[in-house]
């Protein structure tokens, strides 16, 4: 982790950090409440948190035009939300009712949006990686222009179908950015115990794929290096490597009691490195924003969230005639 | 405004817990992150943290309680300055059965089917016209017309596999593709067979019309999770909004003499999967007709073809548009004895036996399944209902084969119709041996199906 940069310069205005500030928050938020409604048994089975991580999508949707795709694991909340799926459907999804993004029939690990070209939560891991370079397949052969994000984890990192994509993705020059959400553990292990090298945005070179670190935990980083790794992609010169270093707060999913590493480098974190806070920062140093006007924000966000969990809880189970559809599409 | 801590879930499957230990005590402020208390689950104690900021109020369930149900409430928080009420802790929380109860499910079709048998009434129509042209050609000629006419029709389909383009196809199904279409459709890939079929499958998520081929279906297995979890969950886990309309093919079973890794039959693995459809034809015209309509379907379709079949030669109808539905079985040979199912290369064997069968005055219908997903059990149970005795036949291995499942499906449509139990010839239960003698043992033979029908038919 980066230790904290003092407010750099940026092109970035007011109401860009403002709109930013406002997305990480909502994930954030969203993100309590998802855990606070396990607790309660209202969602089930697998629940991944993406707390600590919201710079990074947030950075990198803030590169993605209209037509651009999206691609990710099953820590996947953070992905819809910043991508404008509705928190909604997103937390009725994790409650398993009709209102879901999938109708209940996926949950917090499967869901996707056709309208907002959000492609998945896939419970496999590393499974999004050729997934994605599939998606990126599709519109290289469209001739259309656009990009795929492809987001995956340093635990998958270490997955051979990783290289297998890399070496197609180079060799047919595929629009495709790989965006390594580096948090530090693959599930519970560290990654200086499963990594042989510790630069993963390096693993590219092999095939000529230039990659890049990258303070995942800033959102300016990550949006400057989004920019550079999408115009890569678009000048039709294949794809791009980002390495993010980031820090999930949570353990790996709401069962593990994340005792491998240790309460102090947690919050140490916390203090030193919050995304959420860096952008508070540069918002109140800048003169960008009031105190008030951030209470404002974060009383917007508290009711989108809250509405999101009352509607959550409200919407039916699905109808049991679900569990016999959306097997075949029609021929 | 005071809210009452419940007692968390914190793994899928907890119901309780114990209340290990409290780390804060009545009067402290606490804010959201803070750590309240450590937690013992059924897999590993957890420390519980505060969700909102306030202050202990109450603590309700002292610290080693055991058994302390999940949504029990533990503590009361209050806020700055506020008495706890005097209801606190009254209300357990049990919000999770709050959702309105869903309409009753109908009754699924099997279940319904099973408790009354009635004769079925299958779909013999014709697959073509009476009077049509025919023309001969290779199974591997019809596979290749097929791709081909199906790449004119509709530009989104492109072919992608191991060698299918410069080297003409390593069985040359392929040959001349890349020249009519060139080589943004029909693409060579490197041997990985796991990133291409992802990759097909994200193409195909993204709107293309993959045909990805596996030099052999024995590759697969390096990719048969994209198969499975990608290409034939999606539509589900997506409620309906995307799939992948897709087809992967390639041959499938023994060629010859290339023993275990290279020579297992697949038809038993993938007709086990919702979300797939499975196909896996015998003759020239069904390769053909069969083709064009798994390229058309919007749904991840398995071809599955075979080595020895490419070069055999059949009739084919010369039409414009020449296409065979999925799920609709083809009775080669009407009899009254007893019924052979079969499907794939197993049809040579169960027409080979049916021939001799004749000769010794049995009269056997042959049935060739040429899907497995969907199955026509309609015109299976007809035919069994008719000749009361049935013997199915397939190369694969005997354990959860395509003829247990036929079996169980006959027992339960058609038990009072049946003089004798279902027999199935399957191969031998043993990866392929290399040597010619035991590999033709391994295999099923139409001597095999004879004595299959001889024994049920008491002969």
């Amino acid at each position: 982790m980066a230790a904290k940069k003092p407010a750099k310069k940026s092109n970035t205005s007011g109401d860009e950090l403002k709109a930013y500030y406002r997305n990480m928050l909502l994930i954030r938020r969203f993100e309590e409440k998802a855990g606070q409604l396990y607790g309660m048994g209202l969602i089930g089975g697998f629940c991944h948190l993406y707390i600590g991580q919201e710079a990074v999508v947030v950075g990198l949707e803030a590169v993605a035009e209209d037509g651009d795709k999206r691609i990710t694991s099953y820590r996947d909340h953070g992905h819809m939300l910043a991508c404008g799926m509705d928190p909604g459907g997103v937390m009725a999804e994790l409650t398993g009712r009709e209102g879901g993004y999938s109708k209940g029939k996926g949950g917090s690990m499967h869901m996707f949006s056709k309208e907002k070209h959000f492609y998945g939560g896939h419970g496999i891991v590393a499974a999004q990686v050729p997934l994605g370079a599939g998606l990126a397949f599709a519109d290289k052969y469209r001739d259309n222009g656009r990009v795929t994000f492809t987001y995956f984890g340093d635990g998958a990192a270490n997955q051979g179908q990783v290289y297998e994509t890399f070496n197609m993705a180079a060799l047919w020059d595929l629009p495709v950015v790989f965006v390594i959400e580096n948090n530090k553990y693959a599930m519970g292990t560290a990654q200086q115990r499963s990594t042989s090298s510790p630069d993963i945005h390096t693993r590219g070179e092999a095939f000529g794929i230039p990659g890049e670190t990258v303070d995942g935990m800033d959102v300016l980083a990550v949006k400057e290096a989004g920019e550079k790794a999408v115009a890569h992609c678009r000048a039709g010169k294949g794809p791009y490597i980002l390495e993010m270093m980031t820090y999930r707060y949570r353990g790996h999913s709401m069962s593990d009691p994340a005792k491998y590493r240790t309460r102090e480098e947690v919050q140490k974190v916390r203090e030193k490195s919050d995304a959420i806070e860096h952008v508070r920062e540069l918002l109140i140093d800048g003169g960008h924003a009031s105190e008030d006007d951030l209470k404002a924000i974060d009383k917007e966000i508290k009711a989108v969230v809250n509405d999101a969990a009352e509607f959550a809880r409200t919407s039916p189970e699905p109808a049991l005639d679900e569990l016999w559809t959306d097997i075949y599409a029609e021929a | 405004m005071a809210t009452e801590i419940l007692m968390p879930a914190l793994s899928p499957t907890m119901e309780e817990g114990t209340l290990a230990k409290w780390l804060v005590k009545e009067g402290d402020t606490v804010q959201s992150g803070d750590i309240l208390a450590e937690i013992e689950t059924d897999k590993a104690t957890m420390e519980f943290e505060a969700v909102d900021e306030g202050v202990i109020g109450k603590i309700l369930v002292p610290e080693g309680t055991e058994g302390v149900k999940v949504n029990t409430a533990i503590a009361v928080l209050v806020e700055e300055g506020e008495e706890v009420p005097a209801d606190a802790g009254q209300t357990a929380g049990a919000p999770a059965a709050e959702a309105p109860a869903p309409a009753p499910a109908p009754a699924p079709a099997a279940a319904a089917a099973a408790a009354a048998p009635a004769a079925p009434a299958p779909d013999l129509s014709p697959d073509w016209p009476e009077g049509t042209e025919m023309k001969s050609q290779t199974v591997r000629e019809a596979l290749r017309d097929a791709m081909s006419e199906e790449m004119r029709r509709d530009d989104t389909v492109f072919l992608m596999g191991e060698e299918v383009a410069e080297y003409n196809g390593a069985y040359k199904v392929s040959q001349g593709m890349l020249d009519e279409f060139g080589a943004k459709r029909v693409i060579d890939t490197p041997i990985t067979e796991h990133g291409f079929a992802g990759i097909g499958v994200g193409a195909a998520m993204g709107g293309l019309r993959p045909i990805v081929e596996f030099m052999t279906f024995n590759f697969a297995m390096q990719a048969i999770d994209h198969l499975i979890n990608s290409a034939a969950k999606t539509l589900y886990m997506s409620g309906g909004q995307m799939g992948a309309p897709m087809v992967f093919r390639g041959p499938n079973g023994a060629a010859a003499r290339v023993a275990a890794q290279h020579s297992q039959d697949y038809a038993a693995w993938y007709a086990q999967i919702p979300g797939l459809k499975v196909v896996m034809p015998y003759s020239a015209s069904d390769y053909k007709g069969l083709m064009k309509t798994a390229i058309r379907d919007p749904n991840p379709v398995i071809f599955l073809e075979n080595e020895i079949l490419y070069g055999r030669t059949g009739e084919v109808p010369v039409m414009d548009d020449f296409t065979i539905p999925f799920g609709k079985a083809r009775v080669w040979r009407e009899g009254t004895d007893v019924t052979i199912v079969s499907f794939g290369i197993g049809m040579q064997y169960a027409l080979e036996a049916a021939e001799k069968l004749a000769a010794d005055g049995i009269e056997a219908e042959v049935i060739d399944l040429r899907t497995l997903r969907p199955i026509d059990y309609d015109t299976v149970i007809a035919s069994v209902m008719k000749t009361n005795r049935c013997v199915t036949v397939e190369e694969g291995w005997p354990v959860g084969s395509i003829g247990n499942h036929l079996a169980a499906t006959i027992m339960q449509r058609a038990f009072d119709y049946l003089d004798a139990p279902v027999v199935n010839c399957t191969g031998k239960d043993v990866p392929m041996p290399y040597a010619a003698n035991l590999e033709k043992h391994a295999l099923v033979t139409a001597d095999e199906v004879i004595a299959a029908v001889k024994e049920v038919t008491y002969r």
